[in-house]
């Protein structure tokens, strides 16, 4: 069949015209301006998209409030090492709440042995006391980051017993061998890094390891030997990170940087004095809180490398720029927002 | 100034687009016409409107002068002159003065009996500058998506708004843009130098002739596009530079507000590899 100059015209408007509408989006937008006019420090998002995204992100349901039973929950209760001091009818009211925000299919039986609910042979029961503290620690010291918004077991779990977003370290892969490149740990378009092409095994060196961020120079010449070297190299780790940061929260570079002089603090937004509090508080979860629990956790739990799972700022944000968006819970749940540590 | 032997034949009357014989004249060796008139005319108010502007602002440094749009919560509605009206004015004045110099260009073109080819070309420039300040603030619902008038200023627009798609080098247009740019320069540096160096001879040597240029390209690269398609050529690339440049930024916003590399998600997401 020979095709005419007009067909074929035809044929290749066709397909493009069913290329571009099913690969691009369309207005409108919302968008917000976040700093001198003129400047492009604006955060834009496609209407429909949005609504989608408000959508998966509401906070559940609060419980209603109790009257308190003016009894203490061990008196009751046995072993009760994290939430012992609190009210019974508190208590009850929380471990219902728990059992909503994090295991709702499975239930109470998902922690506890129903033949004898203080028992701590389930693991699961001795990971969530782990997480409670965790949740005291972050409501409390880690106030530069969640402020008085705070966190819920629900800002991560959002009613699955394992989170949606957690990470592990990447086994080092090799996919090829003989002329083809080598993976390097890049080259992947790995959704952590927003599909770039960018190093993806970023959370180790950043959010467990504590390896400097920051890559601009100070000086005119490289700097070989002053302490840290900045390299083009390094330059595309922290380019990964900030990629994670952008897709976990939702926002593009300009929310937190004047991408004139990304180092400058002083053009930078308030929000990435948070960010840098944020880098540091999701470290210390990993290493104090998460890590640990790999001796703890059943094989299948663990990663290809025996490494429990870990926390990065999707898990708890999901694509927006405060978790829940902003919605906190603490005062509903104000027990929540005492350090809870385990009392001998 | 001296008229060439053949400027007395062509400076006559006629051939504008509208006005008839208003303007229809010629101030020393340029041609004045209607559009002429209208190209100056906003040209000095809209040069003027900067210097006002400059002098409401915190600085007479000329790098740092920046004349910016209105704050996005004014929308698509004028702004008072010291937020953001002044640029609004300025932008009418630009794209009036840019206009009415593509106009004169058609009427040059048409008392000469010319083709229309360089102010063809010329509208390419239009429109990558229509596109940034008004098709896609109108797109995107705001004077405020403009980018501001100062030297600086103007490249801190474009940094951040590279940086609101994480990565502006996965932008597709902004791929074909860049590659249309290089293969301007190439194609302009090639057409340059075969030019110079056969009608450009030293001392002594005889000029060369279209079959040398021809036969240089044929036993180099197998083919020699002629002296007149370079030409084509040439407008091709350099006015695909233009478009794909215009394209390239009104996708980003109106028709995409992520980052850019995750467009590429239809790629990744091909059956033959997903």
């Amino acid at each position: 069949m020979r095709l005419g100059f007009s067909a074929v015209v035809g044929l290749t408007a066709i397909v493009g015209a069913v290329f571009v509408a099913t690969t691009f989006t369309t207005p409108p937008l919302d968008s917000v301006q976040r700093g001198y006019r003129g400047t492009g420090q604006i955060q834009s998002y496609q209407d429909r998209a949005y609504t989608r995204l408000t959508a998966a992100n509401q906070a559940p349901e609060v419980i209603p409030a109790v009257d308190l039973e003016g009894e203490k929950a061990s008196v009751g209760y046995k072993n009760l090492t994290v939430l012992g001091d609190l009210d019974k009818a508190e208590f009850d009211r929380l471990m219902m709440a728990i059992t909503n925000w994090v295991s709702p299919d499975a239930g109470c039986n998902y922690c506890h042995n129903p033949e004898d609910m203080a028992s701590d042979e389930v693991y699961t029961k001795v990971v969530a006391r782990r997480m409670l503290e965790m949740v005291g620690t972050i409501n409390t010291k880690f106030k530069s980051h969640v402020a008085n918004t705070g966190v819920t077991c629900y800002t991560c779990h959002r009613g699955q017993p394992v989170p949606s977003y957690v990470w592990f370290t990447e086994p080092n892969l090799s996919h090829a061998s003989g002329y083809a490149q080598a993976p390097n740990g890049q080259n992947k378009a790995a959704a952590v890094v927003g599909y770039t092409s960018l190093p993806y095994d970023i959370f180790t060196p950043f959010l467990k390891e504590a390896n400097d961020l920051r890559v601009i120079s100070q000086t005119a010449l490289p700097q070989r030997d002053a302490g840290a070297r900045k390299s083009i190299m390094q330059a595309e780790w922290t380019y990964g990170v900030m990629a994670h940061i952008s897709d976990g929260l939702g926002v593009n570079c300009t929310y937190c940087h004047n991408t004139r002089s990304f180092t400058e603090w002083n053009q930078s937004s308030p929000q990435r004095a948070v960010a840098w509090y944020a880098i540091r508080h999701v470290r210390e979860l990993n290493n104090t809180y998460l890590d640990p629990l790999a001796s703890i956790l059943p094989a299948n739990r663990l990663g290809a490398l025996g490494d429990a799972p870990k926390v990065n700022c999707t898990t708890c944000h999901q694509g927006v720029f405060k978790p829940l968006l902003g919605v906190s819970q603490l005062k509903d749940y104000p027990e929540l927002a005492t350090p809870l540590t385990i009392k001998k | 100034m001296a008229m060439l032997s053949f400027e007395k034949k062509y400076r006559v009357r006629g051939g504008t687009l509208v006005g008839g014989d208003l303007f229809d004249f010629w101030v020393g060796p340029f041609y004045v016409g209607l559009f002429g008139v209208t190209a100056a005319f906003f040209t000095l108010l809209g040069v003027a409107l900067i210097v006002l502007g400059a002098s409401q602002g915190p600085t007479w440094n000329l790098w740092q002068i920046s004349i910016a749009p209105p704050d996005l919560s004014y929308g698509l509605a004028f702004a008072p002159l010291n937020e953001g009206g002044l640029w609004q004015f300025i932008t009418i004045c630009a794209i009036g003065a840019f206009v009415s110099w593509a106009l004169r260009q058609v009427e040059i073109a048409r008392k000469l009996g010319m083709g229309l080819h360089v102010p063809f070309a010329f509208s390419f420039a239009i429109l990558a500058y229509v596109t940034l300040v008004v098709i896609r603030p109108v797109l995107m619902g705001a004077w405020g998506f403009g980018f501001p008038y100062g030297i600086m200023s103007h490249l801190d627009w474009v940094s951040n708004v590279g940086y609101q798609f994480l990565h502006f080098h996965y932008n597709p247009a902004h791929m074909i843009a860049i590659s249309f740019f290089f293969t301007t320069a190439l194609a302009l540096a090639m057409h340059g130098g075969i030019i110079l160096s056969a009608t450009n001879p030293g001392k002594g040597e005889q000029i060369k002739t279209a079959e040398h240029e021809d036969t240089f390209f044929r036993d180099a690269v197998g083919y020699s596009i002629g002296a007149l398609g370079i030409h084509r050529l040439g407008l091709f690339l350099a006015i695909s530079a233009a478009f794909w440049s215009a394209v390239c930024i009104v996708i980003s916003g109106p028709f995409w507000a992520r980052g850019w590399p995750e467009w590429w998600g239809w790629w990744l997401n091909l059956p033959v590899w997903r």
